[in-house]
């Protein structure tokens, strides 16, 4: 859970994703479009990875993977992700963080 | 006089019960009882003639045996017979059940979707008790949602053209709404049965299926369609389509790249290495993965779908929205119809 929270406090776009999970691969795609770079690690790459997503399911992330934070919030899933951006709202969510948009 | 041999009957019974052996314990105390029975049944007992002569004796001797051999024949006949036919109607009632417990299966197979044929449709060729893949319990359902649709899409354009209130404008909006998310959910309980079949658009008319993004219409493309027959719209109304637009293109990009590292790992992990053998189950394990990735596309380019349209009925004033309907409408309409007259051109 430690690790989760840690990762996911980092600045910027934050993903949680599996290496074969494609969703995931969209929802990253969908940010490179908005030009950010988000911060990717792949919980099943790594050693505590099933405990990180255990930790991501208790957090609220129904997928687990994959699991989005700005800022160190979370934002959710790819669900959340689209309704965010088609509402418009996940561009103003990401100025901060973007050479492009801001 | 008309002696008949109790064994021989015996061995007569048990070829007539060869077929269904439960019965040839039953014989012996049949036989018994029968044979008891049997006395009271009539025999040809001549009367005596006036002809005192020896030979003429052995003759109606030789006449009796036959005549009562006959008749002892015929009822054994009989009594096979009406055990035959005992047996028959066993098999019948046996049958009857198996059949009712079938149709009890198919019933449940009807109300999951899957594959099931009516003896009732049309063309049916197969033989009864056959279960030949006919129209889809989906098919059907979205045969009627279609139907819905149209008439839908009348009342729309009825209601403007006689220029209805914004009230029953607004409730035909909402209604027409609410149609397109019972379809939504149509398609998320068809995925989890055949998402194959989904995204095929198998289900969908020809013409539809030209411009076919992941199990339906891409729905920036459907913006481009409707949105210049909305004018006049205020500049927010603009900016705001035109922002609604461009993320719905960068979404559905995302998801189609997406899709495209779905195949190819797919691809990947059924590939053929000379070098690795015992590797197969392991390799359609991994493809299985994948595989059950699409379920999660088909739901996401839906949840698009929904949200655009959401997006516009908030955009857009009881008027308008009910003029996008109507127009998005008449748009799938023509292309069924279309569809429909290219299929039956000569």
């Amino acid at each position: 859970m430690e690790k989760v929270t840690r990762l996911a406090s980092e600045k910027g776009v934050v993903i949680f994703t599996k290496s074969s999970c494609c969703l995931c691969y969209a929802v990253n795609i969908l940010f490179q479009e908005l030009g950010v770079n988000p911060t990717i690690h792949e919980i099943d790459k790594d050693n505590e990875g099933r405990d990180m997503e255990k930790a991501l399911t208790r957090l609220g992330c129904t997928a687990p993977v994959p699991a989005v934070f700005i800022g160190g919030k979370l934002v959710g899933s790819t669900n959340e992700v689209m309704s965010l951006h088609l509402s418009g709202s996940l561009i103003p969510l990401l100025k901060p963080y973007s050479a492009t948009l801001s | 006089m008309g002696i008949y041999d109790p064994f021989h009957q015996v061995s007569m019974w048990s070829d007539s019960f060869k077929v269904d052996g439960s019965l040839n314990s039953v014989a012996s105390p049949m036989l018994m009882v029968n044979t008891n029975m049997e006395e009271s049944k009539p025999e040809f007992i001549p009367h005596e003639s006036g002809d005192p002569s020896g030979d003429d004796q052995e003759i109606t001797d030789k006449e009796v045996r036959k005549v009562n051999r006959r008749l002892a024949q015929n009822r054994e006949a009989a009594r096979k017979s009406r055990l035959r036919k005992k047996a028959y109607v066993q098999q019948l009632e046996t049958s009857r059940l198996k059949l009712m417990q079938l149709e009890l299966e198919i019933e449940k197979a009807r109300k999951h979707g899957l594959y099931v044929g009516s003896a009732l449709d049309d063309g049916y060729t197969g033989s009864p008790g056959t279960i030949t893949s006919g129209l889809t319990v989906f098919e059907i359902e979205y045969g009627h949602w279609v139907e819905q649709q149209h008439r839908q899409n009348d009342e729309l354009r009825n209601a403007l053209h006689t220029h209805a209130s914004d009230i029953e404008l607004h409730l035909l909006v909402e209604s027409n709404l609410n149609h397109y998310a019972n379809l939504f959910q149509m398609k998320a309980d068809m995925a989890k049965i055949d998402v194959f079949y989904l995204i095929s658009g198998a289900w969908k008319a020809s013409v539809e299926r030209l411009f076919l993004w992941i199990g339906g219409s891409r729905p920036s493309h459907l913006l481009n369609i409707i949105v210049p027959q909305l004018e006049p719209l205020s500049d927010q109304q603009v900016a705001s389509i035109n922002n609604l637009r461009l993320s719905s293109q960068q979404a559905e990009d995302a998801l189609s790249l997406g899709l495209e590292k779905l195949q190819q790992g797919l691809v990947h992990s059924i590939a053929v290495d000379p070098m690795l053998i015992g590797n197969y189950g392991f390799q359609m394990a991994a493809a299985l993965d994948n595989i059950e990735a699409l379920e999660g596309f088909v739901s996401q380019a839906d949840h698009l779908r929904q949200q655009t349209l959401l997006h516009m009925s908030r955009i857009l004033t009881t008027g308008q929205a009910a003029r996008g309907l109507m127009i998005m409408g008449e748009y799938l309409q023509r292309l069924r119809t279309l569809s429909s007259l290219w299929s039956s051109r000569p």
